[in-house]
């Protein structure tokens, strides 16, 4: 009886197993099949790391049975014998559309009337960008074609998604098997997919990347508090849904390294540990990439060479793109050595045929073979939980797995079939026999040597006919092989024979050319060389490769010596002097002293610690000593008006507020800009949001340490500063007649915009205030809810409680004005106005106010508002008694502010130290940070210019800018990073060239170059329209 | 009446500190017919003595005299040595420790043809259409537009009208920044055609791929236009009587006789090359690079077919990240090394209101290579010279018209440029400017001194 019941309880178990059950009726009798399949002989990678060198692979159901070195065959097993070729477990990419039919709708933007509010009916969220109701799962669509490519490749389960929307998301992970859908989806809401790109919103917010970062932020918050609230009038799919996929694997698209950080640095903000699709350049700023801690996912497109055989064309190539050239394949490699989980994807190839050549250029390049393996298996698949599915050859996994003719990393290795859940695809027959040798064909009259040889599956033939070697074209399947070839000019001759594999000769029927059939024989004579020989320029000591510079442009550096440098501290390279002495100076204090000539400058450790005369030579290691004899010193300059080094849009203008969003968000330290100002001068500068609309975008300080990273530029602990805009730019005058719809369109709007928000912002503080005050008790009995986190009014009140401050852009007396009078109203003051170039009209009301002034040396009548515009401003609000400073809105007169603050000299009769004052001190006054800067004085910030003639001279040249008491630009300097530039570019010049006639791929001139941004620089919006500033 | 002749020999006391608004109240009020009866009196042979003298082609005369005869430069030479005949002037003005420059000249600028730049309406530089060498600035230039007054005191007198846009934009004229109505301040009319040159490569900007450069798919549809339209225009203007008249190739005689100039805007090397293959095609007699950003790599190429060019300014940032961080500043001096023929100029940004700077964009190309004087030059003899009026003004010389400043110090330099004394063509021009009066109004409003 017991061992009925075991017998019972196997038979059940067995008919669980083996009887296929579906939901689905069958039109006929059923076609189940149950085979099991084995592959013998096969060299055997279990996963990444486990080889089996001769093993058998055990297949049934679309599972994995066994996968060993000895292995019971069942006596119904379909066996293959896979001797020599190798079997794999087939990759995964975790970044796909396959099978999205509804994938990436037109492109939105919206270049006529604004589109303020979302165009998708129903009651979703208010943005457009924010999909995160979407599934792919319930969209999805086998597409055998697709599936085909991507199998060819290896891939045999990816996860696709829609590649649209800030929030994009869940994304669903198939098997690519030919069945339908149901049969293929392996996890409904494998991830959720998030990015910085509206894709095909129209609607205008957000238009710049800062703007995408607010609201990817403000979602969160609302989120957060759709979940907690239970009290709230609102019903919303987009935060339901976001909620419901918060918890899920969460992929990020970045595409670029700093992208990576930024969403590293949201995604910190709301506790998620995103998975970051990279973009390939992460390689140069790997330090920091290592340091989000996060894991990515790697794609394998690698710049194709430029042409640059024009020697003036090829001038449009920046150093920066030829390093990106020759470096790019380091990528995954490098993630590798930096111990950074990732994986790797085809998604980004334009060729996906180009995937497996392009993981072996990585390997090339010094990825391992078994990270490259892990990257595309276990992995992908631990990535999102899938790893008892997918990912290795494990009992009961999926049957995922490709047979290749030999390793995947040799050069010329094929996938010859691809089984995806237990279902095949088959690309070349496993079965084909070697027929390379030595031959002789027989005709009539004739016999010619054939030499067939080279590399499996698909060996070329060769033809002697007379002394000639002629490539003979051939096909062989099924054992049958079928020529032709012409024996003259006009005469061919055409066959069809059978191999026989143990003669390993052909035999059977040709015709000649007037028509004759024949006999014929191909007798096999002996065997050819079957040894592949590596060629010149495999191994990667060929490689010759650059260093990676710091910043990835020209007039970066590579690192002084990577051995023996601490990792923490690599972005310190700069770091070079512990001390320098400033001999004999003309010296331009900023204080009572005033001008002293013939001083010595003492600094040590970044601090200004004497100023005197014959000051004695240091005795530490790392000083500086520099002979300063008929040149002056000055505070370094620091403009207070700059949008440079920012990404993708200074202007979030959709709005008439957009006081979320932060500049220190989207900071670009490779903008050549920070180098050509330091080469003015500039050591500090603040980077404002544009003047798109009234209440504009949260300011960033920045010192100009070129070579650091995004967060190093910031200043350390600088008050925080808003942008706020009056006038023809925030009423949208020059900007063509469609732009009228957006309030405010006049300046009695613009007063109201301030009074509703301040108001509002007023109520939103009380409101958290009164909050804060609760006891948990309290909420609980009460039922209160936790107010909404609100990024835009928080920003606001922080300007009526002191805590941040406003710098305006101004033109106009009358607004200039009303801006002061709103500020009283609410109790706290304008810091600045910027521009204000009417500010001379009612300097008497600004001092009054304390307002500071930061304007334009002599810009005017570039619009109507500017017609009054006087280049006399400066010097008449100075007289007046208003802290007035000379800023530049510009990245070409950033590199000369001295010159612009000496013509405060010529209008208007400013003294040449009160000129100076204009673009040091003041401006220093009116950011706060007078304390460190500004001035030259013991125990201050070393932040200094050394010219080499009076720096109000249009003569005179920055020498040497100091910023924290080490040198950032010094013109010796200078001189030998031009040629390091030459001769990098030179060296890179000629591997492309070489490249070139190796017959390599080349590509026509297209290259993306930076962007200069002014405040009325809207993305998208012709500038043409915006009109000037 | 302010007799002038008074303060030489000895030197008044009241001018050791500089003419003071003294003087410049002096020149005002005659102008503006105050004083006594004799204001009315305009002086037509003036003296400017002891002044350092900036001939403009180089050469400087310390304690000069300079003499204005009606409109005429009647005598320029060293004071040493000369007997001064104080009676034989209407005037003699001791200039000690002033500079006397001939008046700057602008070129390739749309100075005088319009107001505010962002509104429309005064907006008179460009035209429809692609091929308008009939178009002329000169009847566009308004002598009574709000920017040429706050040029003119910094030493700019002459400005070059330059139409923008299209191929073929149109015709320039050189204008005085002085005058009652275009005809009175035309110095010479439609002194050439402009021309915008194709481009090997083209920078635009789109949503998708931001700012970048790429070879220019049309470049040989629009070389093939821009041939054509020559061939067509040489032809036509080889009859004198065409049975129809085609105003069009009517205004393209002169590019082709030799009496006008053909002004070929091109930044780029490679486009510059191609400009000299053009204007070897078509036998242009007086062709002109304007732009000519690149030209510092082709020097050879432009001194050996005697082309000059008209640098754009200085104050500019390189094209290429790779370039270095002194590439534009340094770029006319080495055309001056290599013996290039050029003058300054300003297009772009705000140009017409940047105009004012002219001086220190020539003060900047000082810091990195040039003399002092050879900077000058490019923004006087050398402009003249290309533009073709060097026989009327450009230089300090005996002949030429009388279009001089004097300024307290260094003209290029903004810490010394102060204009104190202006002429054009023997004519005493008011230094003052709307600007100028708001000053004056709201230092009163506040009591600045």
């Amino acid at each position: 009886m017991k061992r009925i019941s075991l017998l019972l309880i196997i038979v059940i178990f067995f008919s669980l197993k083996y009887t296929a059950q579906s939901t689905f009726p069958t039109n006929g009798a059923p076609f189940n099949i149950h085979s099991i399949y084995a592959f013998t002989n096969a060299t055997i990678y279990v996963d990444f790391e486990t080889l089996i060198k001769k093993g058998t692979l055990l297949i049934q159901d679309g599972r994995i049975i066994a996968a060993a070195e000895k292995v019971d065959l069942p006596k119904n097993a379909i066996v293959y014998d896979l001797n020599g070729k190798f079997i794999y477990p087939s990759f995964i990419d975790l970044y796909s559309d396959y099978g999205i039919t509804d994938s990436r709708p037109a492109a939105g933007h919206n270049h006529g009337t604004p589109q303020m509010e979302s165009n998708v009916k129903g009651a979703y969220g208010w943005n457009q960008a924010i999909r995160s109701d979407y599934e792919a799962y319930k969209v999805f669509l086998v597409n055998k074609e697709k599936a085909e490519e991507l199998k060819k490749s290896g891939f045999s389960s990816v996860l696709s998604f829609r590649r649209d929307g800030i929030v994009r998301g869940s994304g669903v992970f198939v098997n690519l098997t030919g069945k339908n859908e149901n049969e293929n989806i392996i996890l409904d809401k494998a991830a959720g997919f998030y990015s910085f790109s509206k894709g095909s919103s129209t609607q205008d917010y957000p238009s710049s990347l800062t703007g995408s970062i607010a609201l990817l932020r403000q979602t969160y918050y609302d989120a957060l508090w759709y979940a907690q609230n239970q009290n709230k009038n609102e019903y919303n799919i987009s935060l339901d849904a976001l909620n419901k996929i918060k918890d899920l694997p969460a992929i990020f698209e970045a595409n670029d390294k700093y992208n990576a950080l930024r969403a590293a640095k949201v995604g910190k903000e709301f506790n998620i540990k995103y998975i970051i699709k990279a973009g390939g350049n992460e390689y140069q700023r790997m330090n920091d990439i290592q340091n989000t801690q996060l894991k990515y996912i790697v794609p394998l497109n690698f710049p194709v060479a430029y042409d640059v055989e024009d020697p003036f064309d090829a001038e449009a190539v920046s150093l920066a793109e030829l390093k990106h050239w020759e470096l790019a394949p380091t990528n995954p490699a490098e993630f590798e050595k930096n111990a950074i989980t990732f994986c790797l994807t085809a998604a980004d190839l334009k060729d996906r045929s180009q995937f497996l050549s392009n993981l072996r250029k990585a390997v090339k390049y010094g990825l391992s073979e078994k990270m490259a393996l892990k990257a595309l298996t276990v992995n992908p698949a631990t990535f999102i939980n899938v790893q008892d599915k997918v990912g290795s050859l494990k009992k009961d996994l999926f049957a995922n797995f490709f047979i290749s003719n030999k390793s995947i990393f040799e050069n010329d290795a094929v996938i010859m079939q691809n089984w995806s859940g237990g279902e095949p695809t088959i690309f070349s027959d496993i079965n084909a026999l070697d027929i390379r040798g030595n031959y002789v064909l027989n005709t009539p009259g004739k016999n010619y040597k054939i030499k067939i040889s080279g590399d499996l599956p698909t060996p070329q033939a060769k033809i002697t006919i007379d002394t000639a070697k002629k490539n003979l074209s051939y096909h062989f399947t099924n054992n049958q092989i079928s020529f032709s070839f012409s024996y003259d000019s006009t005469k061919t001759i055409r066959a069809n024979g059978n191999y026989d594999a143990i003669s390993k000769s052909f035999e059977g029927k040709g015709q000649l050319a007037n028509g004759d059939w024949f006999d014929f024989k191909m007798t096999y004579e002996s065997a050819v060389d079957t040894t592949t020989k590596p060629k010149p320029g495999d191994k990667k000591t060929d490689l010759n490769l650059g260093k990676v510079i710091y910043p990835f442009n020209a007039f970066g550096e590579p690192l002084p010596d990577e051995k023996g440098i601490f990792k923490e501290q690599w972005n310190k390279f700069k770091n070079r002097y512990s001390a320098i002495l400033i001999k004999n100076a003309t010296v331009w204090t900023n204080n009572d002293d005033s001008i002293l000539v013939d001083h010595d400058v003492y600094i040590v450790e970044g601090k200004i610690v004497r100023i005197a005369k014959n000051i004695d030579t240091p005795k530490m290691a790392f000083a500086k000593i520099i002979d300063a004899q008929g040149k002056h010193l000055t505070p370094g300059i620091i403009d207070e008006h700059s949008h440079i080094a920012l990404t993708a849009g200074v202007n979030e203008g959709a709005q008439s507020s957009s006081a979320e969003v932060r500049m220190g968000d989207v900071l670009n330290p490779e903008d050549i800009n920070i180098y050509r100002q330091l080469s003015g001068g500039v050591t500090t500068a603040q980077l404002l949001h544009g003047s798109a609309n009234p209440i504009g975008g949260q300011s960033v300080l920045i010192k100009l340490r070129w070579g650091h990273t995004a967060e190093d530029l910031k200043y350390e602990k600088a008050d925080p500063f808003i942008k706020f805009a009056l006038g023809e730019n925030v009423k949208q005058s020059n900007w063509g007649d469609h732009n009228s719809i957006r309030f405010p369109q006049s300046r009695m709007g613009v007063e109201q915009v301030y009074k509703d928000y301040f108001t509002r912002a007023k109520e939103y503080d009380l409101q958290w205030q009164s909050f804060s005050k609760l006891t948990p008790k309290n909420i609980e009995k009460n039922k209160v809810g936790t107010p909404r986190k609100d990024l835009e009014l928080e920003a606001l009140a922080e300007i009526i409680n002191k805590k941040r401050f406003i710098t305006c852009h101004s033109y106009v007396q009358s607004e200039i004005n009303m801006l002061m009078h709103i500020a009283d109203s609410f109790g706290f003051k304008v810091n600045t106005f910027t521009h204000i170039l009417e500010g001379y009209k009612v300097a008497d009301k600004m001092k009054l106010h304390g307002v500071n002034a930061s304007t334009f040396s002599d810009w005017w009548a570039y619009k109507n508002e500017v017609l009054e515009a006087i280049p006399y401003n400066a010097a008449i609000l100075t007289k007046v008694g208003v802290n007035t400073a000379i800023n530049s809105d510009d990245a070409e007169m950033a590199r000369r502010l001295n010159q612009e603050a000496a013509k405060s000299i010529k209008y208007g009769g400013l003294t040449e130290v009160e000129a100076l004052k204009l673009v040091t001190l003041n401006p220093a006054k009116m950011l706060h940070i007078d304390d460190k800067v500004g001035s030259i004085k013991a125990g201050k910030v070393a932040d200094l210019v050394l010219w080499t003639d009076n720096p109000m001279s249009v003569y005179a040249k920055a020498d040497k800018t100091i910023i924290d008491g080490q040198i950032y630009f010094d013109r010796d300097e200078d001189v030998k990073l031009k040629e390091y530039v030459k001769t990098e570019r030179a060296r890179i010049i000629a591997k492309l060239l070489l490249e070139k006639q190796k017959g390599g791929k080349v590509e026509k001139l297209k290259l993306k170059h930076e962007r200069l941004y002014h405040c009325n620089t809207i993305e998208g919006v012709d500038e043409e329209l915006t009109g000037h500033r | 009446m302010i007799k002038f002749k008074d303060r030489i020999n000895p030197p008044n006391p009241l001018l050791q500190g500089g003419i003071s608004v003294y003087f410049k109240i002096a020149i005002l009020l005659s102008i503006l017919g105050f004083g006594n009866a004799n204001a009315q009196k305009t002086y037509t042979h003036i003296a400017l003595i002891n002044a350092t003298a900036h001939i403009g082609n180089g050469k400087i005369i310390e304690n000069s005299i300079v003499v204005i005869n009606k409109n005429k430069l009647e005598m320029v030479n060293s004071i040493t040595g000369i007997r001064l005949n104080p009676s034989a002037y209407d005037t003699v003005i001791d200039l000690s420790g002033k500079h006397i420059y001939p008046g700057l000249i602008n070129t390739n600028n749309i100075l005088g043809l319009h107001d505010a730049e962002a509104v429309r309406a005064t907006r008179d530089f460009s035209e429809v259409g692609n091929i308008n060498p009939h178009i002329r600035t000169l009847i566009a230039y308004n002598t009574d537009n709000i920017i040429t007054p706050t040029v003119k005191t910094n030493g700019i007198l002459y400005t070059q009208a330059t139409p923008r846009d299209g191929l073929i934009s149109g015709s320039s004229s050189i204008m005085a920044l002085e005058g009652w109505n275009w005809e009175d301040a035309v110095l010479k009319a439609d002194d050439g055609i402009h021309l915008s040159f194709p481009k090997a490569i083209t920078r635009k900007f789109t949503e998708e791929e931001g700012l970048s450069v790429a070879s220019n798919k049309n470049y040989n549809t629009e070389i093939n236009y821009l041939n054509k339209f020559f061939d067509d225009a040489q032809a036509y203007c080889l009859t004198t009587n065409a049975a129809e008249k085609n105003i069009r190739f009517e205004a393209m005689r002169g590019v082709f006789n030799g009496t006008a100039n053909l002004y070929l805007h091109a930044e780029k090397a490679k486009d510059i090359m191609s400009v000299i293959n053009f204007v070897k095609k078509y036998n242009i007699k007086k062709p002109v690079i304007v732009g000519g950003k690149e030209s510092y790599k082709i020097t050879a190429a432009l001194k050996k077919n005697n082309i000059p060019v008209m640098l754009n300014r200085v104050n500019d940032l390189p094209d290429n990240a790779d370039d270095g961080v002194d590439m534009v500043f340094s770029t006319p001096s080495l055309l001056q090394k290599d013996s290039v023929l050029f003058c300054l100029q300003l297009e772009g940004d705000m140009e017409a209101a940047q105009s004012r700077n002219l001086p220190f964009n020539a003060g900047m190309a000082v810091a990195y290579g040039l003399t002092k004087e050879e900077a000058l030059a490019s923004i006087t003899s050398n402009a003249a010279k290309i533009l073709g009026v060097e026989k009327e003004i450009g230089t300090l010389e005996e002949g030429k018209l009388a279009s001089l400043v004097v300024s307290d110090g260094d003209i290029l330099d903004m810490k010394t440029n102060n204009i104190i004394l202006a002429y054009i063509a023997g004519k005493n021009i008011g230094l003052t400017n709307k600007q100028t009066e708001l000053y004056l109004k709201y230092k009163t409003k506040y009591g600045i001194k």
